[in-house]
């Protein structure tokens, strides 16, 4: 958030751009992963039936919400868990504070969580003296970096092999020049077991949280979740509402869905199931709204509380993959992160849904069918409605309207246009209209369809080939 | 009105008319037609978990196991288990350790309750971890899997493990790894660096 600033999506994505080297090789990184994906679920069988059972249990869920919440807070106190529930982020972060400052603890590990880089957790806790440690891979090279993640699933994709040697160098005391990535991982566990070993609390996210048993599932591949959880006496997990799903059979469906869709893997090397504390620990829950009943009283939008955060929208997004996940300038980045941010702030999110070309390519890798371009679409109806739209955007969109609305301004302005990007194209391709950045001009055609039909009409009775 | 009474009073206004949950029955077995046990499913086992990285070894009984550990593995390094029946070349873990206690274990030896041949991972239990944290803090992870256990999917698997009666459990698929550093592929990220699974007839 910090280098966005008040910069849009189309400003930051010009200076993604300006390095074209790395632009293509951040493109062809994650078409590499797109194509895992379809390879692994291309050898699934009953693939598309998976999608379509995940995506009715999702709806199913957020259409008993309610009931499924109680139950969930039930059987957690059953087993042993203390709940909590934040209304937004101060509420959340808040929480956290009190639960570690009880325990006299100034000092925590925390693995992957979305939700508290939503939250600026770490930002909130250091400014009262607590000292977090992402210990996820990637995102522990943005947290020395002081970046945003750029991606849910691969929080430092955009950053080269080189640049996190640099890091490394300047942080954990590596050699200078050290950029092997299997070297750089054997530093980064050796200093994070350090971590490990030394925190009395650890923080996870939530992949899924079963209603019927009160157990929730982490998934990692790296394994620091469990690590962090394991070594501590204090469990923590922070878990937005629509994480729930209904029945602990349903994992069966998620799981097989998950791993696939976010890189092309059978199922994450870990799936661990959280259901009690272990003797001499505690562990505390926190079920977070920050907008989510607001979303789920959008019918438009409200499909996209479904999302299990795979990735595989992102991975797929010709905007993303080639204007980088920090320029979305929101902690979810990519075609999910621009259906869920503008609920979050319509005015400062109301550039993301238009970052995208609307093809369509999200809502068909998306693992529970949330039709993320349509949402897209809607989104910009409301955000124009609303009166958020950029300038620039919204005077061309009155202008294409005047021109669609009126069969003779249409003609006329066809004619202008065609006279002008033959004889005068500076003044259309020029720097201040940003379609010309990346591309060049058409051919421009000496007469328009309907120009040239009435002139060969007669033609072509008399010659019909 | 507290924030868990204003959260939930949201949720009841806000959520879409009622949808019914799908039948799942259609995914038993991986689909119609398909194996839902025999060598098919194992040897699918066998070829994804290899594919993911994982060491495995098919043997006909657990005495084999110690004499492929003792190949395989550095036994001069501490070395835990908790089967009993390998209580002689490694040491059988105590409850009541704290689990710090176990920072320098090389490799742990369990037993797996069951394992899933669409993506070669197990499922474990707590008290066949012996403590939660073992098989995540040791260097190199070992599991025996009966051949017998293994189911074709994850559904079955779930069928199997039902509600469940323990404070922890989960599916470990293979060696911990990261491709966070431009994705190249790196085995041993924060948990074990090698998994190896003995399959026993």
């Amino acid at each position: 958030m910090s280098e966005a600033g008040t910069k849009d999506h189309a400003t930051l994505a010009k200076e993604f751009n300006k390095d074209e080297e790395r632009v293509d090789w951040h493109d062809g990184a994650l078409w590499w992963i797109r194509q895992k994906r379809d390879r692994s679920a291309n050898q699934t069988p009953q693939w598309e039936e998976l999608r379509e059972a995940a995506s009715s249990i999702k709806n199913h869920l957020l259409s008993h919400l309610h009931e499924y919440l109680l139950q969930f807070e039930a059987n957690l106190i059953k087993n042993g868990v203390k709940v909590y529930w934040a209304n937004d982020a101060q509420e959340h972060n808040e929480i956290v504070y009190s639960i570690l400052k009880a325990k006299n603890i100034d000092q925590m590990v925390k693995s992957k969580s979305m939700l508290t880089e939503e939250c600026h957790l770490n930002e909130y806790l250091a400014e009262r003296g607590i000292d977090v440690i992402n210990s996820d891979l990637g995102e522990y090279i943005q947290q020395l970096d002081e970046e945003p993640p750029s991606h849910i699933v691969l929080p430092c994709i955009h950053k080269r092999k080189e640049e996190i040697g640099e890091l490394f160098h300047e942080h954990l005391g590596t050699e200078k020049g050290l950029s092997d990535p299997t070297l750089l991982t054997r530093v980064a566990r050796q200093h994070l077991r350090n971590v490990f070993l030394t925190r009395r609390a650890a923080l996870t996210g939530v992949n899924f949280a079963v209603a019927e048993t009160g157990e929730y599932v982490v998934c990692t591949n790296e394994g620091n979740a469990d690590m962090g959880a394991h070594l501590s006496e204090v469990q923590i997990a922070s878990m937005g509402l629509e994480k729930l799903i209904p029945e602990k059979k349903h994992l069966g469906v998620f799981l097989r869905l998950l791993a696939r869709s976010a890189i092309g893997q059978p199922i994450t090397i870990y799936s661990s199931h959280y259901k009690k504390p272990r003797k001499g620990q505690e562990m505390h829950l926190i079920l977070v709204d920050a907008g989510r009943t607001r979303q789920l009283g959008r019918p438009d939008f409200r499909d996209s509380l479904k999302c299990i955060k795979c990735g595989g929208c992102m991975n797929t997004c010709p905007v993303y993959r080639k204007s980088g996940g920090l320029s979305y300038h929101n902690t979810i980045s990519g075609p999910i992160g621009a259906i869920l941010a503008p609920n979050i702030d319509m005015k400062e999110h109301a550039d993301l849904p238009f970052a995208s070309t609307l093809c369509g390519s999200c809502s068909n890798v998306c693992p529970v069918k949330i039709p993320i371009h349509e949402q897209l679409y809607k989104w910009r109806q409301v955000i124009v409605k609303e009166g958020y739209a950029a300038n620039t955007k919204a005077l061309s969109m009155k202008a294409m309207a005047w021109t669609l609305g009126s069969p003779d301004v249409y003609t006329k302005v066809g004619k202008a246009g065609r006279w002008f990007l033959k004889h005068l194209s500076f003044t259309v391709n020029n720097k201040l209209n940003p379609w010309y950045r990346q591309r060049d001009m058409p051919e421009v055609p000496k007469e328009s369809f309907e120009e040239w039909y009435k002139k060969n009409k007669d033609n072509k009775d008399k010659d019909p080939k | 009105m507290n924030t868990r009474e204003k959260i939930l009073e949201a949720v009841l206004n806000n959520q879409p008319p009622a949808t019914p949950l799908p039948d799942l029955a259609m995914f038993r077995n991986g689909g119609p037609g398909r194996p839902s046990q025999g060598p098919g499913i194992v040897q699918q086992y066998i070829d994804i978990f290899r594919g993911i990285g994982g060491q495995l070894f098919c043997v006909d009984e657990l005495d084999a196991v110690k004499t492929l550990i003792g190949e395989n593995f550095d036994t001069s390094k501490r070395l835990v288990t908790t089967l009993p029946e390998l209580g002689l070349i490694a040491e059988l873990y105590q409850p009541a350790a704290d689990p710090h206690s176990f920072k320098d274990v090389e490799l742990a030896i369990i037993r797996a309750n069951l394992a899933v041949a669409e993506n070669g991972a197990v499922w474990l239990t707590e008290d066949r971890m012996g403590q939660r944290i073992l098989p995540f803090i040791c260097q190199h992870l070992a599991v025996i899997v009966d051949t017998s256990t293994i189911v074709p999917t994850m559904h079955e698997a779930y069928e199997q493990i039902g509600v469940g009666n323990y404070g922890f459990g989960g599916f470990i698929g293979g060696p911990s790894k990261t491709a966070d550093i431009e994705q190249a592929l790196v085995l041993g990220a924060h948990g074990p660096i090698t998994m190896t699974v003995f399959l026993i007839k």
